[in-house]
């Protein structure tokens, strides 16, 4: 099973944030996205999940399952948690269970993984924004999904969680697992590729083909 | 989708969720059309019925922008609309589950909204009917606007405006079997069944046109 991304570009607007990259990630391997702020990192993981349309160029997940998509097979932890403060952390993440994919751990086994079992049955809105964070990571583990795209995945987390949180994707690497991960923590993983997002300073392709120049 | 049902009901249950904020609504225009028109009761038991009617349309347009706003607040809509179920499918679950919250205490309240306005047994009969089976529509042609207002941070008042054209046929058909129900010459039936027609319609085209929208509105 490999990720691989050919050519892709993608714009914001008429402003072009990526442009013709292209890379490979193989199984149990796990891509670092860095870049300044603002260079398109979010962008980047956004058009690989499929939640921004490609310009140009085509991502797939080959060796993944035939009948899915490839942003079906995946996880996607972006900026923020995607948990209701009004429910219980259990009812979330219960949630999350019965609506995506194939279960894989139990709900109280993954809280023990990220060290909150007691919060159980607390509501999310009682928790800090570390917690929520956690019980986010907790969230990646309950359904199984061959690719994780993660960003910024330790914002708000502290010292112990982060090596915690580099601990769970390790393993799921070591599970065969593929890990996008936009971050400039030093991920000690055993396979891992850097890609460096550029800034750029250009416009899409046809953005002045709709008569903005006139 | 049963899952997500449960979780749109929890939550308007669990927070509050603006649930009787469609209900009160409803209340404050109820109760101030008699003070506007003033004492006729005649008067007020002919028009009743359509200011029934024009009373749950504004609140449930009220509560529309919760559809998908909260979703893509904390996250949760880039999530689901990943999945592998069919996102039209899963716009009509959370349609139906915030028709269930927000629009069907309207309806079990008309009855006391009715005699507030003078209406008659009948006109109050036909007026639950009809909502009941009329509302729908509304939230099914509002989960469009919705979905187009849904990256814009305030975008409650957008969704009255994109959405009001395409739900007044159903104020239409809903007043007039209402009023084919009181009134022995008119007919209820015929406009009745074009208001089911209504619902039936836009059960499908609305999720169908929200979730073309949701996938195109990326961010």
């Amino acid at each position: 099973m490999k990720l691989v991304a050919e050519t892709i570009s993608v714009n914001r607007g008429i402003k072009r944030v990526v442009q013709d990259l292209s890379f490979e990630v193989e199984q149990s391997e796990a891509l670092i996205v860095t870049g300044e702020n603002g260079a398109g990192k979010s962008t980047l993981l956004r058009a690989i999940a499929g939640l921004l349309p490609l310009d140009s160029g085509s991502v797939d997940l080959q060796g993944g399952k035939e009948e899915l998509l490839l942003r079906e097979q995946c996880h996607y932890l972006g900026h923020q948690n995607g948990l209701k403060t009004a429910l219980s952390v259990k009812e979330n993440l219960e949630f999350w269970q019965n609506f995506s994919g194939e279960p894989d751990f139990a709900i109280q086994e993954t809280l023990e993984i990220v060290g909150l079992a007691h919060t159980l049955d607390l509501p999310v809105g009682y928790l800090s924004t570390g917690m929520k964070r956690r019980i986010a990571i907790a969230k990646l583990l309950i359904t199984r999904k061959q690719v994780w795209i993660v960003d910024e995945p330790t914002a708000g987390l502290d010292g112990a969680s982060s090596k915690m949180f580099i601990d769970i994707c390790s393993a799921f690497c070591d599970d065969g697992g593929i890990l996008i991960a936009a971050t400039h923590l030093p991920l000690d993983l055993k396979k891992t590729k850097s890609l460096h997002v550029e800034m750029l300073d250009t416009y899409a392709d046809d953005a002045f083909d709709s008569g903005l120049d006139t | 989708m049963i899952a997500l049902f449960k979780r749109e009901l929890l939550i308007a249950l669990r927070g509050g969720g603006g649930a009787l904020t469609g209900v009160i609504f409803f209340l404050c225009v109820i109760t101030i059309v008699p003070f506007g028109i003033g004492p006729d009761l005649k008067l007020l038991s002919q028009i009743g019925p359509a200011v029934l009617w024009i009373g749950a349309l504004l609140a449930t347009l009220l509560g529309l922008d919760r559809l998908f706003q909260q979703d893509k607040e904390d996250g949760s809509l880039d999530i689901l609309v990943c999945q592998e179920h069919a996102l039209t499918w899963l716009i009509f679950v959370k349609c139906i589950a915030h028709w269930i919250v927000s629009t069907l205490p309207l309806v079990i309240a008309t009855p006391l909204f009715g005699l507030m306005l003078n209406v008659s047994p009948m006109g109050i009969l036909a007026s639950m009917v009809t909502l009941f089976v009329g509302t729908p529509a509304i939230t099914f042609i509002g989960a469009v606007g919705a979905s187009v207002t849904v990256t814009l941070p305030r975008g409650g008042v957008l969704i009255a405006i994109l959405v009001l054209p395409l739900v007044i046929p159903v104020l239409i058909f809903g007043v007039l079997s209402i009023d084919g129900a009181i009134n022995e010459p008119q007919p209820f039936t015929a406009p009745f069944l074009i208001l089911c027609a209504f619902t039936l319609f836009t059960s499908v085209l609305g999720p169908l046109a929200a979730s073309v929208m949701l996938r195109h509105s990326a961010d």
